[in-house]
């Protein structure tokens, strides 16, 4: 068979030999992004455009008794104000997505939209906002996940509660969950040792570079427009469609280009706002959000307090363990609280496993995903114990997780039995690397931890085309956020035997393609380069049949290799191969243009696993923290652009330094966020950070043609953990509450 | 708001004399700019004083150097004499920002704009400078740690502005360094900041000594007692010991965002031990 999933004169069970994938080659939106022609989404105008300005909560919990805005309409150059009242009652689905874009009867967290201003100038609209009176009635507030959780706590939603939350919790608990499998009590019983402690992790924000941004145009014939900067404008089309209720079909929309996203960009915000403003104005609108209005009113990820139990053999096997979870998601249910259970004993084979996840509700703005949602927090309090255990019976940390690690056959902590994965192949690079061997300074301690996704494949439609000229158009529909351009175009070229400079791959707008999930979940190069081959299989099935055509022979007969077409054997006549460009040139005398697509919920992501290692020095007077080395050991399955992977790692081992380190969101007594701007809430700059190390492991993924799993999340796993076992070692105390920020560390010291 | 760009100071005077509303000087711009655009300052008059006659040169005078109120942290960082005469408050004044704000941001600035966080002030406090100050009522000089009176706000009266820092001359065997706590590494704001300035004689003995801190008490610090502990020392640990307490004893700092009383306190006098060694490493040549 010419087009399955081996190339021609490979042998079954030998590795594909790669012409394109694997190679560096330089990245579409380089030029475009250095000189700044790259179209943001703050970059787009239209005729008549208005500026779109929201008005937020000043309360972290407040009943709206009234909201007036006769004032603000009555400025000049106002031309549409809008409040709750001027959405309809929504699809039960986004009731919660609706409420949060624009505050119903309770403003439910500081900075929480209730009402939006458009109007001829960014001046005049942050006036209007001024005009608008609003009467709140002041509540009691709630900003910590265990506070929130007591039978007494001010509640956010009456009866929000399932019936998986037992009694005598505070009805902010809106669900339990329970994984595992075995007796972890007998387990408990059969260890040597048992040690449990718990751990606190802070709320901290994806970072993203680029505020949120649109433009909204929506006609009085009920036709819309919506250009933004998203990480998936299908998702945003269906969200905003059902909160207006239109029709899917009426509303197009197209992503600009994305200056980061990490999981924020996943849900909408501004969207719904730009589109009604517009409606009621019959003018565009144009939206941007401040960085102020980004830390307070999007999704930063939980803020969390976990328990964890493990019981431990001398020589380093694990008996049993399990882990009490809980995850506050802001104003809304949906916290990661069950990621977070599923992941945390993921990468061990255990025989008694139990986690309990908790979905709590805060005055906060609601938890979007961010990278692996729930996992690194769960790895941090897991990762912790596993450390202190192995260095209380004097072990090395890798070979007691070499020890227990899951394997191929192992049945997961959270249910399904691992197919072929790359854990042990990371621990093992890791203990072989240089790294582990390296000196260390004074002051200064090694962390290892590992860490797990599931990651995932989803709805995916592409759509390729072949010129007359013989280039490649490629359609995707999801926005490139990690380089998935410069993938698609690779896997393109190497399915069709072309250089990688004659495939453009472009992100399609929601009317040139069917449903397409978000770019999430680390599943772009995975489900949508599984399209992409599939699509230029398709292509390529024409393309011979083109061949066949011309040559009178049965199309069986034709196989493509290197670019061509071919007769498939000697019994299939002599005719000198035919090139892509060759056979397009004839395109149309020989039935029309060709193409190739392919629609698919893609399933078979193949999970992925990390081992990061990090050394980092204390200065024991002042509790700073420098990260002095960092490696990252990472299965990728097959890394189409291994500049991309290693990107994606380094990526992550760098959130994770300032998740671990510095970032927090940081609320008064008032339940006011403290730091809503880059200076207090503190990212990692470049001078904070040593160069991070990668090292690709690539352990096929059955799922895929190439053998591709996602990357993009397992690397902000492990790193809260690694770097908490480095500064316990450095500091001589072991680390449990995040950021590890100078004025705690300096006081574990000092309190021994 | 009305933008003018005097070149003499004493148009600048008058700008500022004849103004209804709000007024404020511009130098740099990387703190009013940053402020204007948050909507914190809404001046109605913006006078901009890098035009004016002096405001760009560094120049010598009695033995000292008196810098111009729009001289950058680049420029100040390019000059060879004044960092050996003062490395400390070149050092500090680098510290600020990155290097595009480097190419704006001023000493002068840094100072008026009032923050108790601000890098430079301690390191010129330590350093003895005066502040020249022109008006309606002409020109005055005063001690550099006299303009700032409370957060954001100065001592200067309407129709006045800072035209030049004097950093006064140098006796020999002397040293400064400026030290600052951020928890990373640049682009961040002082949790504390500590300069210290010494002179030694012949046999090595501290004969003077000033010591300023910042970021712990609503305006900087000029710690007398720290100041005390080194004079008629040799700088030694039991000094320098007594000096990091004498530095905490003075810290009136708040628990907040940045950092706790407690941590405050303490790192205040670490640091101001680190920078009196740097100090005298420089004063031992
Ligand atoms: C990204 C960034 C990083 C920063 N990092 C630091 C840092 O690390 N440390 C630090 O201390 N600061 C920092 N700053 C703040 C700022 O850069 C400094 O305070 C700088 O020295 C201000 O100088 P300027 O000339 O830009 O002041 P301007 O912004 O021009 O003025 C500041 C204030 O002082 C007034 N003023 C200016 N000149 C005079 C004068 N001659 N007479 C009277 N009033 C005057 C102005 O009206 C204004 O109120 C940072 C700012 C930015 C944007």
């Amino acid at each position: 068979m010419p087009l399955d999933d081996q190339t021609p004169g490979q042998k079954p069970g030998e590795a594909r030999q790669f012409k394109v994938v694997g190679t560096r080659p330089l990245r579409p939106d380089g030029i475009d992004k250095v000189t700044g022609r790259a179209r943001f989404g703050a970059d787009m105008s239209a005729p008549g455009m208005l500026i779109g300005r929201v008005l937020r909560s000043p309360h972290a919990h407040a009943r709206i008794r009234s909201i007036d805005a006769s004032k603000a309409e009555a400025l000049e150059g106002v031309k549409a104000v809008v409040t709750r009242a001027d959405f309809g009652a929504g699809d039960d689905d986004v009731a919660d997505i609706l409420d949060n874009c624009m505050a119903g009867e309770k403003a439910l967290y500081d900075g929480h939209a209730v009402a939006a201003v458009a109007a001829t100038s960014a001046a005049i609209a942050r006036k209007a906002l001024k005009l608008i009176d609003v009467d709140y009635e002041t509540l009691p507030h709630v900003v910590d996940v265990d506070a929130a959780m007591k039978p007494d706590a001010p509640v956010l939603h009456e009866g929000l509660s399932d019936e998986t939350v037992p009694d005598g919790v505070s009805q902010n608990v809106v669900h339990r969950v329970e994984f595992g499998h075995g007796d972890v009590e007998a387990g408990f019983a059969k260890a040597d040792k048992v040690l449990e402690r718990s751990f606190k992790t802070a709320a901290t924000h994806q970072g993203y570079i680029e505020p949120h941004a649109c433009l909204a145009t929506m006609g009085t014939d009920g036709i819309a427009d919506l250009w933004v900067c998203t990480q998936g404008h299908y998702m945003v089309r269906n969200t905003c469609a059902a909160i207006l209720g239109i029709d899917q079909g009426k509303l197009r929309v197209t992503a600009s280009e994305i200056g980061g996203g990490f999981g924020g960009k996943t849900t909408v915000f501004l969207e719904p706002v730009a589109l009604a403003l517009s409606r009621k104005a019959n003018r565009p609108v144009k939206m941007t959000m401040t960085r102020e209005e980004v830390l307070r009113a999007t999704g930063p990820t939980s803020s969390t307090s976990i328990d964890v139990k493990i019981g431990m053999n001398k020589d380093g096997k694990i008996t049993a363990a399990s882990a009490d979870l809980r995850y506050q998601g802001g104003a809304y249910q949906g916290s990661p609280a069950d990621m977070g259970s599923m992941t945390a004993f993921a990468p061990y084979d255990l025989e008694n496993v139990k986690t309990v996840g908790w979905d709590v509700v805060t005055n906060r703005p609601k938890a979007a995903a961010y990278r692996a949602p729930g996992a690194p927090m769960a790895a941090f309090a897991v990762e912790s114990v596993v450390d202190e255990l192995a260095k209380g019976f004097g072990l090395d940390p890798l070979d007691v997780r070499l020890k227990n690690a899951a394997r191929e056959g192992t049945k997961s902590s959270y249910g399904p039995t691992f197919p072929a994965i790359g854990l042990e192949a990371t621990l093992q690079a890791a203990k072989d690397h240089p790294h582990w061997k390296a000196p260390l300074g004074p002051n200064q301690g090694r962390g290892v931890a590992c860490g797990f996704w599931f990651n995932f494949g989803g709805d995916t439609c592409v759509s390729l085309n072949i010129t007359p000229d013989g280039t490649v158009t490629l359609s995707e529909g999801n926005p490139d956020i990690g380089g998935s351009r410069a993938s698609m175009s690779m896997m393109a070229a190497e399915e069709l035997g072309i250089p990688y400079d004659q495939v453009r791959t472009v992100i399609a707008d929601t009317g040139a393609l069917g449903q397409n999930e978000v770019t999430d979940g680390s599943r772009v190069t995975f489900a949508v380069g599984l399209a992409t081959i599939k699509a230029a299989r398709n292509a390529k099935k024409v393309l011979c049949e083109r061949a066949a055509m011309v040559w009178g022979i049965d199309p069986e007969a034709v196989e493509w290799a290197d670019g061509c077409a071919r007769p498939a054997g000697d019994n299939a006549g002599k005719f000198p191969p035919m090139s892509l460009k060759e056979i397009a040139a004839i395109a149309s005398n020989t039935g029309g243009p060709v193409a190739g697509h392919f629609e698919v919920n893609a399933e078979g992501a193949g999970v992925s696993f990390a081992t990061h290692m990090v050394d980092t020095e204390v200065d024991p007077e002042t509790g700073a923290v420098k990260v002095v080395r960092y490696t990252v050991f990472q299965d990728a399955g097959k890394a189409v652009h291994p500049a991309y992977v290693e990107g994606q790692f380094q990526g992550g081992a760098v959130q994770g330094i300032g998740w671990a380190l510095n970032e927090e969101y940081i609320y008064g007594e008032d339940g006011r966020l403290q730091n809503p701007g880059f200076l207090d809430y503190r990212i990692p700059v470049a001078s904070d950070l040593p160069m991070i190390d990668t090292v690709i492991l690539e352990i096929p993924n059955p799922g895929h043609p190439y053998g591709v799993r996602g990357v993009g999340e397992t690397s902000i796993v492990p790193p809260l953990a690694a770097i908490a076992n480095s500064v316990s070692e450095a500091a001589g105390v072991r680390m449990t509450d995040l950021p590890m920020s100078p004025p705690k560390v300096l006081a574990a010291i000092q309190n021994g | 708001m009305i933008y003018e760009v005097p070149e003499t100071v004493d148009s600048a005077v008058a700008l500022l004399s004849g103004a209804t509303g709000s007024a404020r000087i511009l130098a740099g711009g990387t703190d009013l700019l940053v402020q204007m655009k948050s909507g914190v300052v809404e001046p109605d008059l913006v006078v901009d004083i890098k035009r004016i006659d002096g405001m760009k040169s560094i120049a010598q005078e009695d033995g000292g150097w008196r810098i111009g109120a729009a001289v950058s942290g680049a420029e100040m960082g390019e000059h060879q004499a004044l960092c050996a005469a003062w490395p400390g408050v070149v050092e500090a004044m680098e510290l600020i920002g990155s290097t595009q704000v480097q190419g704006r941001a001023t000493l002068a600035g840094n100072l008026c704009n009032a923050s108790p966080a601000a890098d430079s002030v301690p390191a010129m406090v330590a350093a003895g400078a005066v502040v020249r100050v022109a008006g309606p009522d002409g020109v005055r000089d005063i001690p550099v740690e006299e303009i700032p009176v409370k957060p954001g706000k100065t001592s200067l009266g309407k129709g006045e502005f800072v035209t030049s820092v004097f950093l006064p001359a140098r006796p020999v065997n002397s040293g400064d360094a400026y030290l600052r706590f951020i928890p990373r590494t640049e682009m961040d704001i002082a949790v504390v900041g500590c300069g210290v300035s010494l002179t030694l004689d012949e046999a090595g003995t501290c004969t003077a000594a000033r010591v300023g801190l910042g970021a712990v008490a609503a305006t900087v610090l000029v710690v007398e007692d720290a100041a005390a502990a080194l004079i008629g020392s040799k700088a030694d640990d039991t000094a320098l010991d007594k000096m990091a307490a004498a530095v905490s004893a003075a810290c009136k700092p708040i628990d907040d965002k940045r950092g706790t009383v407690a941590f405050r306190t303490h790192v205040a006098g670490v640091l101001a031990k680190r920078a009196a060694k740097i100090a005298l490493a420089r004063a031992q040549g």
